[in-house]
């Protein structure tokens, strides 16, 4: 029960990033060239809808399903990593039309082609990781 | 029965991915799909190697279960929730692609141009998919998170780091776009 909750979350979240085609090239080259609301929409009402409900939790002191305080961790300061590492991203993003999610969501769907994606993506995280400590952050 | 082949509406679905990561905060987790790429890599043998990679991934294990599921919605939508109706872009971008050679969706989720079976004997397609994901893998971790850990999460969270990683995946998105694709094709 404890990981069917899991597999019920990414579930769900697979099925609406394919039914509001953000996980389709097309829609992502579309929203680079400014020529659709669609992709726009989805992020900034996912945004909200988050924002809201983040200040209830805050607000509210909701507790988890264990009954622990949430905690939400914030992110840590910095500029360099975030700029030159959310450009890199961005360039590959416009490119293959899909980001992390959207990989393994294409791949579950029958889209073969997108392993050599996934093998990129795993090469990348690895090469990061391998230059850590000469990148500066 | 229509809404389920139709095309979701971008505010029904922006406001499911909302409740998707509050869900994982309520489950006292965070929703962010890139690190799943970091945990791969260490139980590939990454670790033994680099010190990055020499973490607890079994901690993360639930987020590998949302993978799984993820793939499972996929296929659902996919081959049972479709119509031929899907992927209804702008015809101005489609007369774009044409110019360059790239098939229209008529339904499709993806185009055979780039991610057609023939692509897997095409040196050049294969090649852009490596170098993209390439950027996608080294870009998210080196600025920490994709879409869904800083776009979505971070940016709920009102976090600032997340602000600036989110502007440079425009800016990035924007130099491929009107740069570099047009050379490519």
């Amino acid at each position: 029960m404890k990981i069917l909750k899991y597999l019920l979350v990414g579930f769900v979240f697979g099925i609406v990033l394919t039914k509001s085609e953000a996980v389709s090239w097309y829609r992502i080259y579309e929203m680079f060239q400014f020529q659709s609301f669609h992709m726009y929409g989805i992020i900034m009402v996912a945004i909200g809808t988050g924002i809201i409900g983040i200040q209830i939790i805050k607000r509210r002191k909701v507790k988890d399903i264990k009954g622990l305080s949430i905690e939400i961790a914030d992110k840590e300061s910095g500029s360099i990593r975030y700029w030159v590492g959310g450009i890199f991203f961005g360039l590959g993003w416009a490119l293959v039309g899909s980001c992390p999610g959207p990989i393994f969501i294409l791949l579950g769907a029958g889209f073969w082609s997108i392993l050599i994606v996934l093998f990129g993506a795993l090469l990348g995280t690895y090469i990061y990781g391998v230059f850590k400590d000469k990148l500066p952050h | 029965m229509e809404i389920i082949f139709q095309t979701w509406p971008w505010y029904v679905s922006g406001f499911l991915i909302g409740m998707i990561m509050l869900c994982l905060i309520y489950f006292g987790k965070t929703f962010g799909m890139s690190s799943n790429l970091r945990s791969m890599c260490s139980i590939m043998g990454a670790g033994k190697r680099t010190a990055f990679f020499d973490f607890d991934w079994k901690e993360q294990r639930w987020n590998l279960v949302v993978v799984v599921g993820a793939m499972l919605g996929g296929f659902v939508a996919v081959h049972f929730m479709s119509s031929p109706s899907n992927v209804d872009i702008n015809p101005k971008t489609i007369a774009q692609l044409a110019q360059l050679g790239i098939d229209a969706p008529n339904g499709k989720l993806v185009p055979d141009a780039l991610f057609g079976t023939p692509v897997f004997q095409s040196p050049k397609g294969i090649l852009i998919l490596l170098i993209g994901g390439i950027l996608i893998g080294f870009g998210t971790r080196y600025a920490g998170g994709c879409t869904s850990g800083h776009a979505i999460s971070g940016l709920s969270n009102l976090q600032v780091p997340s602000l600036k990683a989110v502007i440079g995946f425009f800016i990035g998105g924007l130099i491929m776009a009107y740069f570099i694709f047009p050379l490519i094709f």
